[in-house]
């Protein structure tokens, strides 16, 4: 099964499902909260809350379950800033994404204080290990932490969600026209306001499970860019679930693959290595939004809607 | 050099107002540092900050800390140490690499201002003094105790950038852990970065995926450690910058560590300009004067490999032995150090190549 | 309850008064934080505000305001023209790199010669480096429809791994003795972006960020380019019927902002950064996007949003090395007068009313 001296593309699979889990989640928040027509920026902000938040609980309660709540509640939290700001007093919502990131990053550097050096409670495998040890098969569909399968659940719930039910047609129908929607008589505002609090708690869990299950440590600045990873890949995957699905675990896995290619001593220089992650996500944009007339982004999006009447 | 001038004139009132004359030794020190990230980073600016807190120890009353975290290179750099020497700072210690011009420039403007510039090499006034550690010193008994416990003799190194302090290292650890094992095989991750848990643990995945059972890390987070605490025991990893002695990760999988102690340089430092024995320097100092540290060597190391390392780092403390002597070859063969010939400064800090026995190649 | 109501016509008033406003929200609210951690919330607000422009060490930090402030205009008014015309670079940190890099490298490339004229060469070189950068999502985008927001953000990462391979590799300095970094041009004249005046911190990249703010003002007030950058962004479907051509502007507002952020960069590695360093951006290209929309995408208004900020900045600093606070709370105070800046300017475009009833 080995290619290129020691890599074993089962593990390699096993390990990218773990390790696109923070950018699917937040980017799957993020999906949503596009698709009802705000542009969230400040994900990295409310990812790191999110770390934070979720390694606080979890250490205090013994719990890491209860921690990603925590985790999802922090984010939430910070996210009721940016609705506020772009739902109630209708300020930009690019540069308040932006502001929400320089504010996440600075609470969660003071609030963490005293959380650096501990280990927090473990996240471990959710099935037994006699599933678990099966051939190829055990590793990739039964060897990883609940969180995995939650986000893989999430996809296929937010599709559904957005595809066939009532919820998702208001969603859609804010995000595509929301002087229509508000003609309707939905209220486009408060719908907006719970997309954006629902991404927030998604990119805390995701932040969460950075500093709980993956790193699994606090320290500052522990997302390291993560947040604007998951922006990117919502818009690679046209603000589709299972596209987004696809871009997280493409990008974790090109990101893991080149740390694998290094480590089997492949000769290719480490410098396009590297970049490689970034290229190829550039070049399958391109491939898949060649020939395309518009891109698929919702009509309203990054516009604020007032209330005329 | 007009920008230097026209300042230098618009601060001379201000030290001669101070006035103070170094060579009779001080009453009080204010003693400030610049730090290149947070204080909370668990490694590199943390250690730094645990010495300025041993200054304030060891003096009490006698000197007053100040310092500034997260200061980017270049002119940001340039105007904190500016505002800390025209706020009456008596010594500066920038504690990066990144910050060795700024640290010049600014020093041509406050001759009376002492300035200690961690890892760099430029002392181009005579109040610029430098100083870094021995770090390969500690990356010797790591090497060592890595030789002798791999199992699959798959050893590995997180490595950041190509710079000769991490290159050092790199060749220090292959070095040793091939003495006593001439099996063992070196894997080098090149993550890019000083500081990126999430890309540490995924470089730590990637080396353990493929059957690497002892980590050695130059990157600053405790990320790798954790990773190897997933295996339950198989792979072993060691503390990078602080000790990491955290509990629940000893006596595995942090089986020791190697530790930046930067306290006894900068009480020195700061004592010498309180007793008026101040002079400009060039430190290189490793685990003999205290700088790096070898942190408790855990009992999953077998007792016998323990008493290796630890003689190893006892004959580097008395300096009987020097971790790259003779003979040892270039990568491509060609012979750098002869039979018992001790590596002079020089070619340390200006490394740029790998030793024979490790494959692949330096980014460049 | 209150609820909002759309002015007639903007407020005069509160175009002015919303700065100001809040700027005094931010310091209450800063103030109770920093009483909060234990220090003497007047004396913060003092060293932040106050002592940058009149304290006792104002002459020397008073430059450093332009120091600070002049990337972040210089990079924000190309950035206000795209965002002006709905076009959306938020990759102007890659293209600040590659500005610096090209345009350290044609100096380096003829170090150390004395002509005169290597200087205007690199500024060239350096404007030229970002409009490429630029011209990639530009091109994709209007060939393939490839979303500019992905692709400029995305190559932000590759231009530092590039930055990373010229500090360690092809622009190294070669007596360095290994280390990583370029020559320092503070020890090149003939390439230095040296200070003309350096109490107010004046060095050509000041002189280019003023200048271009003047530019643009006219071009967005009073040329063609201007008022198609403005219908674009308006009215779509009207530019169209007027003619404009999404492509051409596309290509026209990324490649203006791409060069300008590459000039920006340029001017900062040849002067106060120096050389070509691992860590050399420190993240203007990011920043500039909130200046941007601070100074209401509007070139006067970007040179005033970016003083604002490197008042923060500065006075910032000053705070956490004499008052010893964290720098995170000092991040958290400018995220605040961030905040409060957006939402007071919603007086300028609207009014709260007592509204009865429920409509």
């Amino acid at each position: 099964m080995d290619f290129f001296g020691g890599i074993n593309p089962v593990i390699l699979i096993a390990t990218l499902m773990a390790s696109a889990v923070p950018i699917l989640l937040a980017a799957l928040g993020e999906a949503v909260v596009e698709r009802s027509g705000v542009l969230n920026l400040g994900v990295e902000g409310m990812m790191i809350i999110g770390a934070l938040g979720g390694f606080v609980v979890a250490v205090e309660t013994g719990s890491p379950v209860i921690g990603f709540f925590g985790g999802a509640v922090a984010g939430a939290l910070l996210s009721l800033i940016f609705a506020t700001l772009t739902q109630v007093f209708l300020a930009n919502q690019v540069a308040t994404g932006l502001a929400l990131t320089l504010f996440g990053l600075g609470v969660s550097s003071l609030g963490g204080q005293g959380y650096n050096g501990i280990k927090p409670p473990a996240t471990g495998q959710l099935l037994p290990d006699a599933l678990a040890d099966l051939p190829v098969v055990g590793p990739i569909l039964f060897g990883h932490d609940w969180v995995v399968y939650f986000s893989i659940a999430m996809t296929a719930v937010l599709w559904w969600v957005l595809k066939s039910t009532r919820v998702g047609l208001i969603i859609r129908a804010v995000g595509e026209s929301h002087e229509a929607a508000h003609a309707l008589g939905y209220k486009v505002n408060r719908i907006r306001l719970m997309c954006i609090a629902f991404g927030g708690a998604m990119a805390g869990m995701g932040g969460a499970y950075i500093s709980l299950a993956r790193v699994p440590q606090w320290v500052d600045g522990i997302t390291a860019g993560a947040g604007w990873i998951a922006l990117a890949i919502v818009v690679f995957a046209s603000w589709k679930p299972w596209r987004v699905l696809i871009g997280a675990y493409l990008f974790g896995g090109i990101t893991v693959l080149q740390l694998n290619l290094q480590v089997a001593g492949s000769g290719i220089p480490v410098e396009y290595l590297s970049m490689a992650p970034y290229l190829i996500t550039i070049l399958v944009l391109v491939i898949m939004s060649a020939g395309r007339k518009a891109n698929g982004a919702p009509a309203a999006l990054g516009q604020n809607f007032h209330a005329s009447r | 050099m007009k920008r230097r001038n026209l300042l230098a004139g618009a601060v001379t009132g201000l030290l001669l107002a101070s006035g103070a004359s170094f060579a009779q030794g001080m009453d009080k020190v204010k003693a400030c540092f610049v730090y290149v990230g947070p204080i909370g980073d668990g490694g590199w600016t943390y250690q730094h900050h645990q010495g300025a807190l041993a200054v304030q120890e060891a003096f009490g009353d006698k000197v007053e800390i100040q310092y500034q975290e997260n200061v980017p290179e270049g002119a940001d750099a340039e105007r904190v140490l500016t505002q800390m020497a025209l706020g009456g700072c008596n010594i500066i210690f920038t504690t990066s690499f990144g910050f060795m011009d700024a640290t010049n420039a600014v020093a041509a403007k406050f001759p009376d201002v002492k300035f200690e510039h961690a890892t760099g090499y430029k002392r181009e006034h005579p109040n610029v003094s430098t100083y870094n550690a021995r770090f390969y010193e500690g990356r010797a008994v790591q090497g060592h105790i890595a030789g002798r416990m791999t199992k699959t003799n798959k050893i590995g190194y997180i490595a950041s950038f190509p710079i000769p302090e991490v290159i050092m290292g790199i060749n220090s650890y292959f070095l040793h852990a091939r003495k006593v094992n001439p099996d063992v095989e070196l894997s080098i991750v090149w993550a890019f970065t000083w500081f990126d848990p999430a890309k540490e643990a995924d470089a730590a995945k990637a080396l353990i995926d493929q059957g690497v059972d002892v980590i050695a890390s130059h990157t600053d987070s405790t990320a790798p450690l954790a990773e190897a605490a997933k295996t339950e025991g198989r792979v072993i990893g060691f503390g990078q910058a602080s000790d990491m002695a955290i509990p629940e990760y000893m006596p595995t999988p942090r089986v020791s560590s190697i530790i930046d102690n930067w306290a006894p340089y900068y009480v020195k430092r700061v004592g010498q300009l309180l007793d008026g024995t101040y002079a400009q320097t060039d430190s290189w100092e490793g685990i003999a004067a205290g700088e790096v540290e070898i942190g408790t060597i855990t009992e999953a190391v077998p007792a016998e490999v323990k008493a290796e390392a630890e003689a190893m780092r006892d004959a580097i403390a008395a300096g009987t032995y020097h971790p790259f002597t003779g003979p040892i070859n270039k990568q491509d063969g060609s012979p750098w150090l002869a039979e018992g010939a001790i590596a002079p400064d020089s070619d340390l800090l200006g490394m740029n190549f790998y030793v024979e026995g490790i494959v692949g190649d330096i980014p460049q | 309850m209150l609820r909002l109501e759309k002015r007639p016509t903007p407020s005069k008033f509160w175009l002015y008064a919303t700065p100001p406003v809040a700027v005094v929200l931010t310091m209450i609210a800063g103030g109770i934080l920093f009483a909060l951690m234990g220090t003497n919330p007047f004396e913060v607000i003092r060293t932040i505000f106050w002592d940058p422009l009149f304290g006792e060490f104002a002459f020397y930090l008073r430059g450093q305001l332009l120091v600070k402030a002049g990337p972040l205009i210089l990079i924000a008014i190309g950035l206000a023209l795209g965002f002006r015309a709905g076009i959306w670079n938020i990759g102007a940190e890659g293209q600040y790199i590659i500005g610096a890099i090209f345009g350290a490298a044609v100096g380096l490339a003829v170090f150390p010669t004395e002509s005169r004229w290597i200087f205007p060469v690199m500024i060239v070189a350096g404007a030229f480096g970002g409009w490429v950068w630029a011209m990639i999502p530009a091109i994709l985008k209007t060939r393939f429809n490839t979303n500019e927001i992905l692709v400029s953000l995305m190559l932000v990462y590759v231009a530092e791994t590039i930055l990373a391979k010229a500090s360690t590799g092809f622009l190294k300095n070669p007596e360095g003795m290994g280390f990583p970094g370029s020559r320092n041009f503070s020890s090149y004249p003939a390439a230095q972006n040296a200070f003309l005046y350096e109490p107010l911190g004046l060095h050509w990249g000041g002189v280019a960020a003023l200048v271009t703010a003047v530019l643009a003002y006219i071009l967005l007030t009073r040329h063609q380019a201007g008022f198609q950058i403005r219908l674009a962004g308006q009215a779509p479907r009207a530019a169209r019927f007027h003619g404009v051509s999404p492509a051409r502007l596309v290509v026209l507002c990324m490649g203006l902002s791409g060069a300008l952020a590459g000039l920006a960069g340029m001017f900062e590695v040849t002067g106060p950064a120096g050389q070509i360093s691992i860590d050399f951006n420190t993240g203007y290209g990011f920043t500039a996007i909130i200046v941007a929309f601070l100074g209401r995408l509007n070139p006067l208004g970007i040179v005033l949003a970016g003083f604002i900020l490197a008042l923060t900045y500065v006075g910032g600093e000053m705070a956490s090395t004499s008052l010893g606070l964290p720098d995170a709370a000092i991040q958290v105070f400018q995220g605040m007068l961030l905040f409060f800046l957006l939402a007071v300017d919603v007086l300028t475009n609207y009014r709260f009313r007592l509204a009865v009833g429920a409509h």
